[in-house]
């Protein structure tokens, strides 16, 4: 087939790989929901799904754990990144906090969150550091710190995970918010730093990342893989109840999983209606703060606390991978010490084998599926320069569907859908589930690259005879190696981290890194954990290495491309 | 039809206003000038007959080249060259693979060095085939891309203010060979500039555009 009639194409097949999977897994929701299931002998319409949910005496505290969770999750992490870019941005510290949340951005949830419960629970590597010197514990104290009933360990676990997102996504609409003359203009008016910031560019950078929050918001509020190992166990959160039902033998509880992702669906609309009225009020409350004109004389304090929020988050994250990795060369380590007595390579040995083999599983499902994305973004993006397309606020939106739409709202639906039409469950359905998620991601990245490129580069080729073709691949593509590997990393770290779509879709016959690490997570096998969870993060953090490396080889002649 | 670049009542528009008229021929060797401020259309009117008019703009009327009608051709079948004030060398190609990137294809690897080499002889620039661009010298790129544009054996040549970024005493030792090149090869020359040294230099007919409407 010609390229010239492929590329129409790739547009509306990119819509589809979005969309399709989305829409038909909210069908395959609705049906079983109100009592559809033929795959288990059951014809509705019926309310009895319904019925057998709110029968459940833990929703209440279920539906309140999402809601609450989510909310505070996204509350705290937009506040740290919003204020600590208020206060620091354009200062070495900053560069500094940039350079270390950077990288974190590719550690998987799972593996940040498993860390965070090595360090923080009662016999965690915190407890044992100042044990028992300052606490006088000789044994782990009885608390209940991982696993809290009111999820707090869980939303700490997202905090340290969404930080990052946030903060690059920032980093990216700060320049285009011409921030830095505006904090001059407002620091000449006496204003300080942070409150001139937050005055004058926050409005601005808030209309540009807000799509990304809503997304925050809607996937604090349903992750299954996080509040599996630092969540609550009874009641869990509601995500994580709609998982437990889905994997019961019986069927017909099934039907009762549609009702809870129904739900689940409902609470993410309703969280971000009200917190898009919340905006609103915000926004007004702004105004008479603007208009009273209080040149902020608590900056530096602020500006200090949010500086060590950041900090803590990022250490969180990092001393967490160290104790991973601790615990993946310990020999018995008895409780207040603060290091093993032993350092051992049987962990690995033990647990290699099988990490290699998950390894094998995962990379093949993570490399299809961000070359499957990677070709089709830059089909629609190619597709929209040849065409001269001018791409709508509102087309964006498209990307955002799947990251909205929360995951335990469709993919049982997908899977019911796929039993119902005796599809088989595996590898190949995982990898088109996968692409669900990690396409927008693949697209995000790539398209401000692929956009800012200039365009008498086109120009020039054109006119020396080369193809639109050969312009792709002889000119636009090689200058853009770099981006488009980067790209390709972030395909792969999503592609990576998910766990639910991995499950879900793969009736738990598709054992990934990310699988096998979460499954661990009720044995409580440190050591085995340990393995695991640093084998998921070399997984997702290696391909951002060969993304920096590889440019730098193959362009080590070339100084034009040095900062490309 | 006679040879030459010929524009029949050009006409570009932006939001359905006529922003320029050109209707003029240009006959091989010859330098036509148009003149006036940023803003007017000038380029916009080199990217309707390169074939990659921006698509907030619409134009009318027809491009001739050698007789042809190109005015719908695609743009890499139109053999019109072109040089804007940047040199646009390909930042990830040798200075002899961009030469390379020029020529049309056929030939052996060994004639087609040779005609390399021979480029950059003519432009003094011996033995940079090897060179990576952004190591050269803003007079040394001019002079690579203006061969560049050569090798590909374009049947016209536009020039899109291509003398602006260069300082004064290259400037005009840049400009003489562009148009030198140009006339010994017969080739239709479009410039446009805001400079006036530029359009005296070309030696050939001057239009000057304004921002009045309507025209």
């Amino acid at each position: 087939m010609s390229r010239r009639r492929l590329l129409p194409l790739l547009p509306a097949l990119t819509m589809l790989a979005l969309l399709g999977p989305v829409l038909a897994g909210l069908w395959g929701t609705v049906l079983p929901a109100f009592g559809h299931l033929p795959a288990a002998g059951l014809t509705g319409p019926s309310l009895d799904p319904f019925r057998d949910l709110l029968g459940w005496a833990g929703l209440p505290r279920a539906v309140m754990l999402s809601v609450g969770t989510g909310v505070l999750a996204t509350v705290m992490s937009l506040a740290i990144v919003m204020l600590v870019t208020a206060g620091w941005s354009g200062t070495r510290v900053f560069g500094v906090l940039e350079r270390l949340l950077s990288p974190l951005l590719a550690v998987p949830h799972a593996a940040a969150a498993f860390g965070l419960a090595f360090l923080i629970a009662p016999s965690g590597w915190l407890a044992r550091l100042t044990s028992p010197e300052l606490t006088g514990w000789d044994r782990p104290p009885d608390l209940l710190i991982v696993h809290d009933s009111w999820g707090l360990a869980m939303t700490a676990g997202l905090i340290v995970k969404e930080v990052p997102f946030l903060l690059l996504i920032t980093l990216a609409a700060l320049g285009q918010a011409d921030a830095q003359r505006s904090v001059r203009v407002a620091r000449a008016l006496g204003y300080g730093r942070l409150t001139g910031w937050l005055k004058t560019v926050f409005p601005r950078v808030y209309a540009q990342i807000r799509p990304p929050v809503y997304v925050v918001l809607a996937y604090a509020m349903s992750v299954v893989d996080v509040a599996v190992i630092l969540g609550p166990n009874t009641p869990p959160s509601l995500s994580v109840q709609i998982v437990k039902l889905m994997a019961h033998p019986d069927l017909s509880h099934r039907l009762e999983a549609a009702a809870g992702a129904v739900l689940q669906l409902l609470l993410v609309i309703g969280a971000l209606l009200v917190w898009r009225l919340g905006e609103g009020a915000v926004a007004a409350l702004g105004r008479r703060w603007i208009a009273a004109g209080a040149r902020g004389k608590a900056d530096p304090v602020i500006a200090g606390l949010a500086l060590v929020a950041g900090a803590v988050s990022a250490l969180a994250v990092f001393l967490g991978l160290v104790v991973l990795g601790v615990w993946s060369v310990a020999g018995f380590w008895g409780f207040p010490d603060a290091l093993p007595d032993k350092i051992t390579m049987a962990n690995w040995l033990r647990f290699g084998p099988g990490t290699l083999q998950a390894l094998g599983e995962t990379a093949f499902i993570a490399v299809v599926a961000a070359l499957v994305a990677l070709v089709l973004t830059i089909g629609c993006l190619e597709a929209e320069y040849r065409h001269k397309l001018r791409v709508s606020q509102r087309a964006l939106w498209v990307l955002y569907i799947p990251l909205l739409v929360p995951q335990t709202a469709f993919l049982p639906g997908l899977q019911t859908l796929m039993l119902n039409l005796g599809a088989e469950v595996g590898r190949g359905p995982v990898i088109l589930a996968h692409v669900v998620f990690v396409l927008p991601y693949v697209f995000l990245s790539l398209a401000d690259p692929f956009r800012a490129w200039d365009a008498r580069m086109g120009v020039i080729a054109a006119a020396l005879r080369a193809s639109p073709d050969g312009i792709l691949w002889r000119v636009r593509l090689p200058m853009l190696l770099r981006p488009v590997l980067t790209a390709f990393a972030v395909g792969l770290a999503v592609s990576v981290g998910q766990y639910l779509a991995t499950l879900l879709i793969g009736g738990g016959r598709v054992a990934t890194l990310t699988t096998e690490a979460v499954a661990l997570a009720s044995g409580g096998d440190r050591r085995a954990i340990g393995v695991y969870g640093l084998m998921q993060t070399g997984a997702a953090l290696v391909p951002f290495a060969l993304a920096l490396l590889i440019p730098a080889l193959v362009w080590r002649n070339r100084k034009g491309l040095r900062h490309g | 039809m006679d040879k030459g670049l010929s524009l029949r009542n050009v006409t570009i528009f932006k939001d359905r206003s006529a922003l320029i008229r050109v209707h003029q021929d240009v006959a091989p060797g010859d330098v036509l000038t148009i003149m006036g401020p940023s803003g007017v259309g000038k380029s916009t009117l080199l990217a309707f007959i390169t074939g990659t008019l921006p698509s907030d703009f619409t134009a009318t009327g027809r491009v001739l080249l050698d007789g042809h009608d190109i005015t719908h051709a695609a743009a890499h079948q139109r053999r019109v060259g072109i040089l804007f004030q940047d040199d646009l060398l390909f930042p990830h190609l040798s200075v002899g693979a961009n030469l390379a990137f020029g020529l049309p294809p056929g030939g052996s690897r060994h004639n087609r060095q040779a005609r390399i080499d021979a480029a950059l002889a003519e432009v003094g620039l011996d033995g940079f085939a090897q060179r990576d661009p952004a190591t050269l010298s803003g007079g040394q790129k001019a002079r690579v891309a203006l061969m560049r544009m050569l090798l590909s054996e374009p049947c016209a040549l536009l020039l899109d203010e291509p003398f602006a970024r260069l300082d004064a005493a290259l400037r005009a030792q840049v400009r003489d060979m562009v148009f030198d090149r140009a006339r010994s090869r017969a080739l239709p020359v479009l410039m446009v500039t805001h400079d006036a040294e530029d359009a005296q230099a070309a030696g050939g007919a001057i239009i000057t555009l304004c921002n009045e409407s309507g025209y």
